[in-house]
């Protein structure tokens, strides 16, 4: 089973790059023109472009590009000439390591608070917990991330505005200049696992063996992570890696805000410019991420049911 | 007052403003000359530059696609790294006059044809090579080749041959120009060794700081070339550039001090940030301007009634009111203002006048709406001035009709292609560049399809006019020649706007390029 899932991944991969090539070459302009911008003499284009190979059939570029990827080779940036494994790594590596110091702050936070909520269900706790985490998933990103630079930054400096992280930074240099968006994205995120995991469990609870459990004199929450956590974790941990998904892919706004040099602010950069080979390696990695996530969600659905471990 | 006249005297002490300049802009901001004087006197003493300390500016414009290739840099950050690590044969001043760099003497043939540079002697590359004459006839050699990328090969294209005779530079022309000086000083230009023809992108320069870190469109640092050959350059012993795309975020990181210089802050806020008391804002006047294309010959703009009655239905003052909130001037519909060398300020000054523009309008005999193409790239508020236009061309009887067009693509679908849209031009060191590149009939991107023979007849001869008087009477004629039958409807020329932190000192308004032309850590000094 686990087999016939990959192959459709590595099929929805293939998908995910024809769609990429076509969407860049529908966009109004190449490459060579927004390299050169308003001062693009039809000289420097022609140039620019027989540089590049743009003269060449769209079909046998994108068959270049593609048999470069089956040995492993990303190619190189049209814009810059640079190898692109080699630049995407560093970027890649910032995005995942905030992506992780975020997914650190707001999973166990999400799941405790969806206890407490469960717990104190219809009660006050529960109206708070509810009431500001969904007013922070309304906010747009943007503003979060500005009122946290106000208040975090500007008002009260305890944290840099600007996430600037280069290598050769100390760990806790850089935990420090990535706090405000590992904040913001904690914020963003936090509502959805937590909502899911409180209506997750809150579903077992109706159960019978509830009831016993109830029956038998057991305090309330351990009723709740020793007998109704582990029977509600497949929709939890299907909501949690969605939102690590979220936190690797969709961060863009965050990083610009905040001058992350991660992979969004990279990829979009070169969307800009139509560099196709930079932004399907980017959108490669990013499907690959994604499709990966997912099936980790569903192996864990697989692991944590009885009944689909054990078919009859 | 008093922070004006700090600016003043600063700049007077820099060797930006001479002494009587200072003294009548101080006068015109009512200091007396008492006054006046002992705020140069102040300034001069502290205007003895401190060494040492790490500059940290926040900059736009920069890209992950962004090289360290002279030639293809386009944007501010890209100018602000050349800067770092490049020198010029020459410098554009801000008085208009040219400052000698790695050029120590030029003579020019009464023709204005053959020009001879002598190199500076001494001067060593961060590789430790020497700076020879081969270094710089390769590196023109590099931007002038018709297979070049550069953005400077458009202005190198008049020059035949470049020659290394005797360790002297000989650039010989086709046509004689008399500003070829200041075009060699375009700042893609920088000289490299073997004019970067082994290694483009490698950072290697004469310049006062060295290529540390390269992070494209996120960082880059600099530390002091310790055999610079100019020691009131390159005050500080370290640079970080960090680029900030997000206009918040940039002003952000100038109020929480993270950074010492921002710039392109926005107008619209350039106010309230100035009431932080640790920031001082700078708006310097320069020749970029906004600017909205009629095609010359084009239907209905090809009639020149119709093109005179939309340039009196714009309001100009208004524009530079709301859209740029006074950080900005008026334009005159040309190119040419106060900033270029051999200006002349006495050609009467278009303003709104609703009933001239119906006069016209009805004169032409166009009917019907006019669609005017605009987007927010194309200047930042141009859909906003698009609007203003609309109303008040409105009340001349001339019905607009605004068609929003993407960012994406504009400047390759609607710019130059479109008969009416909206666009800008950054401006040029000369009058002659400027509209060498603009307003010629063969050029490029004479984006207005202004074709006048007896324009391009007086541009020419002014190429070779040595004459400054004869020269400035022949500019002269082609403003006002732009100005009445050009395409090009000029309602305003912006400012530069940045903001510092008070410990930076040194800072004068240089209106060529965004960062006083890209020098402000290279001039500038942080107080300890």
């Amino acid at each position: 089973m686990i087999a016939q899932r990959l192959a459709l991944s590595l099929l929805i991969l293939w998908a995910v790059s024809v769609v990429i090539f076509i969407g860049t070459e529908i966009l109004p302009g190449d490459v060579a023109q927004n390299i050169l911008g308003q001062s693009a003499t039809p000289e420097a284009l022609e140039n620019l472009r027989t540089e590049m190979g743009l003269n060449d059939p769209a079909l046998s570029r994108y068959l270049s590009w593609a048999g470069g990827i089956i040995q492993g080779d990303l190619g190189t940036a049209l814009t810059n000439g640079r190898d692109i494994a080699e630049s995407m790594t560093s970027r890649l590596i910032n995005t995942l390591f905030l992506a992780a110091f975020a997914a650190v702050m707001s999973v166990p936070l999400a799941i405790f608070l969806g206890l407490l909520a469960v717990r104190y269900r219809d009660r006050w706790p529960d109206k708070l917990i509810s009431a500001t985490t969904l007013a922070s998933i309304s906010l747009p990103e943007f503003f979060i991330g500005y009122v946290l630079i106000l208040i975090f930054a500007v008002n009260i400096p305890l944290f840099p505005s600007v996430a600037s992280v280069y290598d050769g930074m100390g760990f806790f240099a850089r935990l420090n200049a990535m706090a405000l968006p590992a904040m913001a994205l904690t914020l963003v995120v936090l509502a959805h696992m937590m909502r899911m995991t409180r209506a997750a469990i809150l579903n077992v609870m109706e159960s019978a063996y509830i009831e016993t459990a109830e029956l038998k004199g057991l305090s309330s929450f351990k009723i709740i992570y020793r007998h109704a956590l582990p029977n509600a974790i497949a929709p939890i941990v299907n909501v949690v890696m969605l939102n690590l998904a979220y936190l690797i892919v969709g961060v863009v706004v965050i990083e610009v805000i905040f001058v992350y040099p991660g992979l969004g602010q990279y990829l979009v950069d070169h969307v800009s410019k139509r560099d196709i080979p930079v932004v399907q390696a980017c959108g490669l990695i990013f499907a690959a991420i994604f499709i990966g996530l997912n099936l980790v969600a569903d192996i864990t659905a697989l692991l944590t049911n009885p009944r689909l471990r054990h078919p009859k | 007052m008093t922070k004006d006249l700090k600016q003043l005297a600063a700049m007077a002490a820099s060797g930006a403003l001479n002494r009587r300049a200072f003294m009548s802009r101080a006068a015109a901001l009512g200091a007396s000359t008492a006054m006046a004087g002992s705020f140069l006197g102040t300034a001069a003493r502290a205007a003895t530059p401190q060494k040492g300390g790490t500059f940290k500016v926040a900059i736009s414009g920069g890209q992950s696609t962004d090289s360290l290739d002279p030639a293809r840099s386009t944007n501010d950050t890209t100018l602000v790294v050349l800067k770092h690590f490049g020198d010029y044969l020459v410098e554009v001043d801000v008085d208009g006059s040219l400052v000698m760099r790695l050029a120590s003497a030029i003579e020019s043939s009464a023709d204005a044809k053959v020009w001879t540079f002598t190199i500076r002697e001494g001067i060593s590359f961060h590789n430790g090579a020497t700076l020879a004459a081969s270094d710089v006839v390769a590196t023109l050699r590099r931007h002038a080749d018709e297979t070049s990328q550069s953005g400077a090969l458009g202005i190198l294209r008049g020059i035949d041959t470049i020659e290394d005779v005797d360790g002297k530079v000989v650039i010989t022309l086709a046509d004689g120009n008399a500003d070829l000086p200041y075009l060699l000083a375009d700042y893609h230009l920088v000289i490299q060794p073997n004019g970067g023809l082994d290694a483009p992108d490698a950072g290697i320069g004469t310049g006062p700081y060295k290529v540390v870190q390269a992070d494209h469109g996120v960082r880059y640092t600099f530390e002091k070339f310790a055999d610079y050959w100019d020691d009131s350059r390159g005050h500080v012993d370290a640079v970080e550039l960090l680029v900030i795309a997000d206009d918040t975020a940039r002003i952000a990181a100038l109020q929480s001090g993270q950074v010492h210089i921002a710039n392109r802050v926005p107008p619209k806020i350039a106010g309230l940030i100035e009431r932080h008391p640790q920031i001082d804002i700078h708006s310097a006047g320069g020749p970029g301007h906004y600017v909205f294309n009629m095609f010359c010959d084009t239907a209905p703009f090809d009639n020149n009634d119709l093109r005179l009655a939309l340039k009196y239905a714009i309001d100009r003052q208004q524009m530079v009111d709301s859209i740029l909130f006074g950080h900005g001037s008026v334009g005159n519909d040309t190119p040419i203002n106060s900033a270029y060398p051999l200006f002349s300020g006495d050609i009467e000054q278009r303003t709104y006048d609703p009933e001239k523009a119906a006069a016209h309008y009805k004169a032409s005999g166009h009917d019907g709406p006019i669609v005017l193409r605009t987007a927010d790239g194309s200047f930042p508020g141009a859909v906003d001035a698009a609007q203003l236009f609309q109303q008040s061309a409105q009340a001349a009887g001339i019905q607009i009709e605004i068609k929003r067009e993407p960012n994406d693509g504009y400047w390759s679908e609607v710019w130059n292609k479109q008969p009416f849209c909206t666009s800008y031009w950054g401006g040029r060191p000369t009058q002659d560049a400027m509209y060498s590149t603009a307003y010629l009939s063969t050029a490029d991107w004479n984006d207005t399809n202004f074709r006048r023979d007896d324009f391009d007849a007086k541009l020419l001869a002014a190429r070779v006019e040595t004459n400054p008087e004869a020269r400035t009477s022949l500019y002269r004629d082609m403003s006002v020649m732009v100005n009445n039958e050009g395409g090009a409807m000029i309602p305003m020329f912006a400012n530069w706007v940045e903001g510092t932190r008070s410990e930076v000192e040194g800072w004068y308004d240089d209106p060529a390029q965004t960062m006083m032309n890209g020098m402000a850590t290279i001039k500038c000094w942080l107080k300890a």
